[in-house]
């Protein structure tokens, strides 16, 4: 029922008493707010470590050349372990699970020229599986496929870096440039979409070229393999598969950590997935701290509001007024206030949000951004909470005789 | 328009229970003026507490123009209070936040007039009782008498039967006393029941009817034969 001249009766009373509307406003309005920052800043954490985590594949498992650290069978410590094309094929065709397989091999420092624009950049002879290991994404043209390896073509995959230093306005696509003066054509440019500057200070050529035109031989400095969709545990044991068998063939120690490197990220991207899920488990612990504090300030004002006004209530009660028009006035005025202030916090914590996430855009914290089903919720149940605590002690107030009320000073 | 018939009130304070009222019989009649005196402790606010439905008596029956006040819920009994009765408090009780016309209004606001209405009418009576200058002033803008001439437009604007009135003079100087008590007379004249609390001969003295309580029952009763006058065997209590 709209009751219009009970709002105008409540109104009067909100008008005329000022600071205990404020303070009451306030605990609810500094709940939901802290509710929304602590939110937000939760989210924005997370997306940016996603982010992170987007710029390569969180199913690879990475290997890379070492050297021994312990004898074995007959072998000294200290030798190197480099893998060769062969080990691409045993891996490819002896360990199972594997999705995608890519070898690295590294040029460092090599002139890449165009007309009269040259730069300084490293080359890195891939696998055509190796753009969805690292998540590249292609502006134009096209990743580097099977004929470029089998062919050994000299086509170039350049960076959006790369291809502003070399061709500055001119379409690079289709055009040459000279790498230590050998002409590649220009089949595509890409970015790496994490942003950071030393994955995108390099160019992408097929690795049979690499290893022929700049005297690699066989050699590969890194492998790289996806797992699918494999768990942990899955990923764990084909990351030991390949330790072992790695171990046999290259005849080390399989105990010898340090003869072969590997990196699971399988593994790493789980453990920040479990890191998130306590942030988020922590964020709302707090949150709901956050809103359990609003709920105690706001039933201690309810509280001290109704014996504030125990006299006022034993005049109006003198007067004719019911119990129950007693209870809903301070009801309705409680409710009144918490959505406004519930309504105020929402507003002014966005608008931060909003207003901070323009300046802070760094790679670990991004777009935060709030859930806005859990700041109505929050605020309908601070409104609950607060006609709760206002419903309790009015009704013992509407209860007690007025001529008790009354005799309170 | 109000009976009595043994009516009893105890209040229980810890493990004592104090015996207030002990059995009073009285009958008041429709448009008389009538002080209840007696020493502090003889009951006199309990039974205007109890006749005012601001008490509830333990035994005894107790009837409102006509009617048996028995088991009133508090709603019933704030429509009672709201339709029959009108008070009066040594202490005013005035809503401090509230000015002249909203206080005197708030009666009607429980009858549901609505509010265009209720200070239109709020302002006649404020008219009545001489305070239309002061409409917007807050009750701790005026003076002791003001804020009792207030009250009483308060209590007259429901158009009560009855004005139940509790040491009304009790916080003012003889001059406003007798500017209040005056208004008293002014209003008996339309026909309302009055009943004052007093415990001051000079105010009893203005009325019809003097019944003097002790320790709970009702002493002595008797018409004021000198009514606005002051008669000789009272002027020596």
């Amino acid at each position: 029922m709209f009751d219009i001249d009970k709002w105008q009766e409540i109104f009067n009373t909100i008008e005329k008493n000022k600071l205990r509307t404020f303070l009451t406003g306030f605990s609810v309005a500094w709940g939901i707010f802290m509710l929304i920052i602590l939110q937000g800043s939760g989210i924005g954490l997370q997306k940016g470590v996603e982010n992170q985590f987007s710029s390569s594949a969180t199913n690879a498992i990475w290997i890379w050349n070492g050297q021994t650290s312990k004898p074995y069978k007959g072998n000294k410590p200290g030798r190197l372990i480099t893998m060769k094309n062969d080990d691409y094929d045993f891996l490819k065709t002896h360990v199972n699970g594997l999705d995608q397989i890519s070898g690295r091999y590294h040029v460092w420092s090599n002139v890449l020229a165009y007309k009269k624009q040259s730069g300084s950049y490293a080359i890195r002879g891939v696998h055509p599986d190796y753009q969805e290991v690292e998540k590249l994404t292609l502006l134009n043209g096209r990743f580097l496929n099977e004929n470029d390896q089998r062919y050994k073509r000299k086509n170039v995959l350049i960076s959006k870096l790369v291809g502003d230093a070399l061709f500055k306005t001119e379409d690079p696509l289709g055009e040459y440039i000279k790498i230590n003066g050998i002409p590649f054509k220009v089949i595509g440019v890409f970015v790496d979409d994490d942003g950071r500057d030393d994955n995108m200070q390099l160019v992408y050529i097929s690795i049979a070229t690499a290893q022929t035109v700049f005297g690699g031989e066989r050699n590969i400095h890194g492998m790289v393999v996806t797992v699918g969709d494999a768990n942990e545990k899955e990923a764990k044991k084909i990351e030991d598969d390949i330790k072992t068998k790695m171990a046999n063939l290259h005849r080390y120690d399989p105990e010898d950590e340090n003869a072969m490197f590997f990196w699971n990220s399988v593994e790493e991207f789980t453990k920040f997935q479990k890191l998130f899920a306590s942030i988020r488990l922590f964020i709302w612990v707090i949150g709901i701290g956050t809103i359990i504090a609003g709920v105690v300030g706001v039933s201690n004002i309810m509280m001290i509001v109704v014996k504030d006004r125990t006299k006022e209530i034993g005049i109006r009660k003198a007067l004719g007024a019911t119990p129950g028009s007693i209870i809903s006035l301070i009801l309705q005025e409680a409710v009144l206030i918490t959505a406004f202030a519930g309504y105020f916090g929402l507003v002014v914590g966005v608008g931060l949000l909003e207003l901070v996430s323009d300046y802070i855009q760094t790679p670990f914290f991004r777009e935060p951004e709030v859930d806005v089903s859990i700041a109505l919720g929050a605020t309908l149940l601070l409104i609950i909470a607060g006609a709760l605590a206002g419903f309790i002690p009015a009704r013992r107030a509407a209860a007690i005789k007025p001529i008790e009320a009354l005799r309170d000073e | 328009m109000i009976q009595f018939n043994g009516i009893h009130k105890s209040y229980q304070t810890g493990n004592n229970s104090l015996h207030v009222l002990k059995g009073i019989d009285l009958k008041v009649t429709s448009g008389e003026m009538v002080a209840v005196m007696g020493s502090s402790g003889s009951g006199k606010s309990t039974l205007l507490n109890i006749i005012g439905l601001l008490d509830v008596h333990d035994s005894g029956d107790y009837y409102l123009d006509g009617k048996l006040v028995k088991d009133l819920n508090e709603t019933k009994a704030a429509q009672l209070r709201n339709k029959h009765l009108g008070f009066v408090f040594q202490s005013f009780n005035l809503i401090s936040f509230k000015n002249a016309v909203e206080n005197v209004a708030l009666p009607l606001y429980y009858q549901g007039v609505p509010r265009r209405k209720r200070n239109k009418i709020a302002m006649e009576y404020l008219e009545k009782v001489g305070l239309t200058p002061w409409a917007d002033h807050l009750p701790n803008e005026l003076s002791g008498g003001q804020k009792q001439r207030l009250a009483i437009a308060r209590a007259l604007i429901g158009n009560p039967k009855v004005i139940l009135a509790d040491e009304p003079t009790g916080a003012l100087d003889s001059v406003t006393s007798q500017e209040v008590m005056e208004l008293f007379a002014q209003i008996n004249k339309s026909g309302i029941t009055i009943i004052i609390v007093t415990h001051e001969n000079d105010i009893a003295h203005q009325t019809q009817r003097i019944i003097r309580l002790h320790d709970g029952k009702i002493e002595k009763d008797h018409k004021n034969g000198h009514y606005f006058h002051h008669s000789e065997d009272e002027k020596t209590v």
